[in-house]
């Protein structure tokens, strides 16, 4: 899929001649949409359409306007231009509830339910009542658990949401939306928070929506669940269509190389670590957790210059405290922690820092960035008070500004400006934007955590590309991270978190990913 | 000391209390309704004193009580289309612009009355109506069944707007605009229009209570309330926003107020302390408020205008 000429002969794909769709008028007929922000062409003339009975993904990276695209028909935004037809009739969406009345439904990808409600009141949220001002809670009640019946949606109607899992949340997501007799239902990256049952079922539940004469959008950067669930796939791309292939027509490769507009199959080379000093020492480390719980119980590890140590497992087994301890940010219990053999543990970050560490927090919003800083501020966070970029304590501007915009340059941070608060980027520009200000105090010792969690397949790879390059600069790398896969191809040696303990190693050449996997499941073979 | 603890002491003490407390629950109230949907007004006192001497001048010029309380209530809602513009259509910063509009109502009410009125006459008061048979029960009925029609009104509206916030679409969109106004919006509710609807309520509500205290002390003065509306907005936060605890605190600290009063009248309280004494509701409320209302959360979004998309 190199070839440019097949990419432009998808792009000429008509829904309307794909056998399986009879409907000569779409449901849902999006023509030429574009939406501008401050600084951004979210959407750029867009078409998008959506055919009674399918299931239509729209696909794209994180930043590639499908949020936004999705936000207009809703009428939470206003496009610039363009035009909406809904089962071939112009219409003006001015606001939700015109959405609403239009028989569209939305499942925000930050959910829209009010946490101190029950679930009833959140459906009945905005409803006419049949008791004219008096609510009718238990006349919801009982069309909900219908609803519920009838689609394999299970909740309890009177628990107050904030007391449901985030599954649950979801599903009463759902039924708002069914309950509105939501004829065109869109998903907004709805896989993100779930695990792989919730997805299973959640998938299930949308298929039988789709059979059932509905239209759905399903959006999402995983190219998996897309070619799993759809019916057709519209690729974004920097507020662009890019094209529109049937599930036939579509393959992993094509899905990807639309979506970052370029070949990235090449995969991230393992050349062999060169061996060297031992940078990173912990000896016996033990950390409590939040709860006061042993959450690390005496770990060992050793990372040398230019090698990437990967430590897998499944998230809570005392990975985010023993990045907390190492970085200086949690009181550890006992042990010892020594960068190039300077004892380290205790101390208070900047220390830590000066002793040559570089930390990229799990928590990107909360632990690293400040979101309503500019993108300039974020990136001087840490060196803002030394030389060359502070002098007698005030700030010389220009000299920082010179460096932010190497920085954003450097690590293709996507930003309107300098002075755009850091919060409106997307998830994996936050992530450059850390790692440029991470790496720009050339660190001995580079610990990052969850490094492309929740981040679009481009910017992953072009961390992936970083994480090696600083390996292969004489960095000593240690990624902690949930993502096997990631562990796998990244890792010169893999260490097995379990319990709070290391439960095993691997070898990424040597080892297969079921034997990883065992270990991550706490497995030890005899 | 021991004529406190005689029958007529306590029960005219405890009916006053029961009186004094009809302000603080008017005003507290209203500000319930404003605060569940996501806005603090700090501006009740200044309504509230301008809301008095509309009530005062009214009553002054046409001897009629009844008009006297429109006008209470009628400038009351005025202002509440002022801090409604403010706090809702402006956006504007809600602990600001409420000290900005108490300020204008402290100083315009005293302007007024400097102006219009000039020496203080005293008007007629609201007499106390008894309640047919309830009013016979011996202590009880002296003490909370010969009041005033507006003392009866406030308590009233404690159940009517407990039942309006659990039992009506309306309060059920009030709550989702204080606790999630995105929610709210993308389900077809105009937060705008709630919160405008809450201010315009609670506005109302602490011109009846400047209408109520006025009608009381029967004569107006500079800074007639005393800061009396701020320990409303305290009282929403002792009450836990819900008007059953607003209530509860209104009526505990009307009996501060009543039981000062009466032991600096019976001399219990010696003269040259009586301003210590004075203070003693604000610390009564400040150290129950320290007690109790910090195991309840306010509502999420209290205080932060709304503003559509992430
Ligand atoms: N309310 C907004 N104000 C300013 N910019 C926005 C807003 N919403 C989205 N954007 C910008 O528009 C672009 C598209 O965003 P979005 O539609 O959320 O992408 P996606 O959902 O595909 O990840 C991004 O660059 C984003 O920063
Ligand atoms: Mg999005």
């Amino acid at each position: 899929m190199t070839d440019p000429g097949a990419l432009s002969h998808l792009e000429e794909t008509d829904p309307r001649t794909l056998s399986h769709l009879e409907e000569a008028v779409p449901l849902l007929q999006m023509s030429a949409i574009t939406k501008r922000f401050p600084g951004v062409l979210a959407n750029d003339g867009v078409d998008f359409d959506v055919a009674a009975g399918e299931v239509h993904a729209l696909f794209g990276e994180n930043g590639a306007g499908k949020s936004t695209l999705m936000r207009v028909l809703y009428g939470l935004y206003r496009p610039d231009e363009g035009k909406i037809a809904i089962n071939g009739k112009a219409t003006e969406i001015s606001s939700p509830a015109a959405a609403i009345r239009q028989g569209i439904g939305m499942i925000h990808q930050h959910f829209m339910l009010v946490n101190t409600l029950t679930v009833v009141e959140n459906i009945a949220l905005g409803l006419k009542s049949s008791r004219g001002p008096l609510t009718d809670l238990r006349r919801v009640a009982k069309r909900v658990r219908e609803l519920a019946d009838s689609h394999g949606l299970k909740v309890s109607t009177d628990a107050l949401v904030w007391q449901l899992s985030v599954g649950e949340r979801q599903r009463v997501e759902i039924l708002k939306a069914l309950y509105r007799d939501a004829n065109i239902l869109v998903l907004d990256e709805p896989t993100a928070v779930l695990t792989p049952n919730e997805v299973d079922d959640l998938f299930r539940v949308l298929r039988q929506l789709a059979a059932a004469g509905r239209g759905l959008v399903f959006i999402s950067h995983k190219v998996n669940e897309v070619l799993e669930l759809s019916d057709r796939i519209t690729v974004l791309r920097a507020g662009r269509r890019v094209g529109t292939l049937s599930r036939e027509a579509a393959s992993r490769e094509s899905l990807v190389e639309m979506m970052v507009g370029h070949d990235i199959s090449a995969e991230i080379r393992q050349a062999p670590a060169a061996g060297g000093d031992k940078r990173l020492v912990l000896a016996g480390l033990t950390v409590r957790g939040d709860r006061g719980q042993e959450a690390v119980r005496g770990v060992d590890l050793t990372v040398e210059s230019g090698e990437i140590v990967g430590i897998a497992g499944v998230s809570g087994n005392g990975q985010r405290e023993l990045a907390e301890a190492i970085a200086g940010i949690r009181a550890p219990e006992g042990g010892s922690a020594l960068i190039d053999g300077k004892e380290v543990l205790g101390a208070p970050p900047d220390r830590v820092r000066a002793a040559g560490l570089a930390y990229v927090p799990e928590e990107r919003m909360r632990d690293g960035i400040v979101p309503d800083f500019s993108v300039a501020e974020n990136l001087m966070l840490v060196e803002s008070g030394r030389p060359p970029f502070s002098h007698l304590g005030f700030l010389r501007a220009r000299t920082i500004r010179r460096h932010c915009q190497k920085l954003v340059e450097e690590f293709a941070v996507k930003t309107p400006s300098l002075d755009t608060p850091a919060r409106n980027l997307s998830g994996g520009n936050i992530q450059k934007l850390i790692m440029a200000r991470e790496l720009s105090g050339r660190p001995r010792v580079l610990l990052v955590a969850q490094p492309t969690r929740g981040i679009d397949v481009g910017a992953a790879t072009y961390i992936h590309k970083r994480l090696v390059e600083q390996r292969d600069a004489g960095t000593a790398v240690l990624i902690i991270s949930e993502d096997l896969d990631e562990v796998m191809s990244l890792s010169d040696r893999i260490l097995v978190m379990f319990e709070g303990r290391v439960i095993g190693t691997a070898d990424p050449r040597t080892s297969t990913r079921e034997a990883v996997g065992l270990l991550m499941a706490g497995v030890v073979p005899s | 000391m021991a004529h406190f603890f005689t029958y007529a002491v306590l029960t005219s003490t405890v009916a006053a209390a029961i009186a004094l407390s009809s302000s603080f629950l008017f005003a507290a109230l209203g500000e319930t309704m404003g605060q569940r949907s996501g806005v603090i007004n700090l501006g009740v006192d200044g309504i509230m004193l301008l809301s008095a001497f509309a009530t005062y001048f009214t009553a002054l010029k046409t001897g009629d009580l009844l008009y006297a309380v429109l006008a209470g209530a009628g400038v009351g809602l005025v202002m509440g289309f002022v801090t409604a513009f403010i706090s809702v259509t402006l956006k504007a910063e809600q602990g600001i612009s409420g000290i900005g509009v108490y300020l204008f109502g402290l100083g315009l009410s005293d302007l007024l009355f400097l102006r219009l009125v000039g020496t203080p006459l005293p008007i007629s008061q609201l007499s106390p109506i008894g309640i047919p048979l309830l009013d016979r029960i011996p202590a009880v009925g002296a003490m909370f069944f010969r009041q005033t029609i507006l003392v009866y009104l406030a308590f009233l509206l404690v159940p009517v707007f407990t039942f309006v916030l659990n039992r009506t679409t309306y309060g059920l969109k009030i709550r989702a605009a204080g606790e999630n106004p995105s929610a709210a919006d993308t389900v077809g509710i105009s937060v705008a229009r709630i919160r405008w609807s809450t201010v315009l309520i609670g506005c109302t509500m602490a011109g009846l209570a400047g209408a109520a205290l006025l009608l009381y002390d029967g004569i107006f003065m500079e800074n007639l309330t005393q800061s009396e509306g701020f320990i409303a907005v305290a009282l929403v936060y002792f009450g836990a926003w819900r008007p059953l605890g607003v209530m509860g605190g209104s009526v505990l600290y009307g009996l501060a107020i009543a039981v000062v009063l009466s032991w600096k009248s019976l001399g219990i309280i010696p003269l040259s302390a009586s301003d210590l004494a004075a203070t003693a509701p604000a610390v009564i409320t400040v150290l129950t408020l320290l007690l109790v209302a910090r195991r309840f959360r306010q509502p999420a979004v209290l205080g932060k205008p709304y503003e559509r998309g992430d």
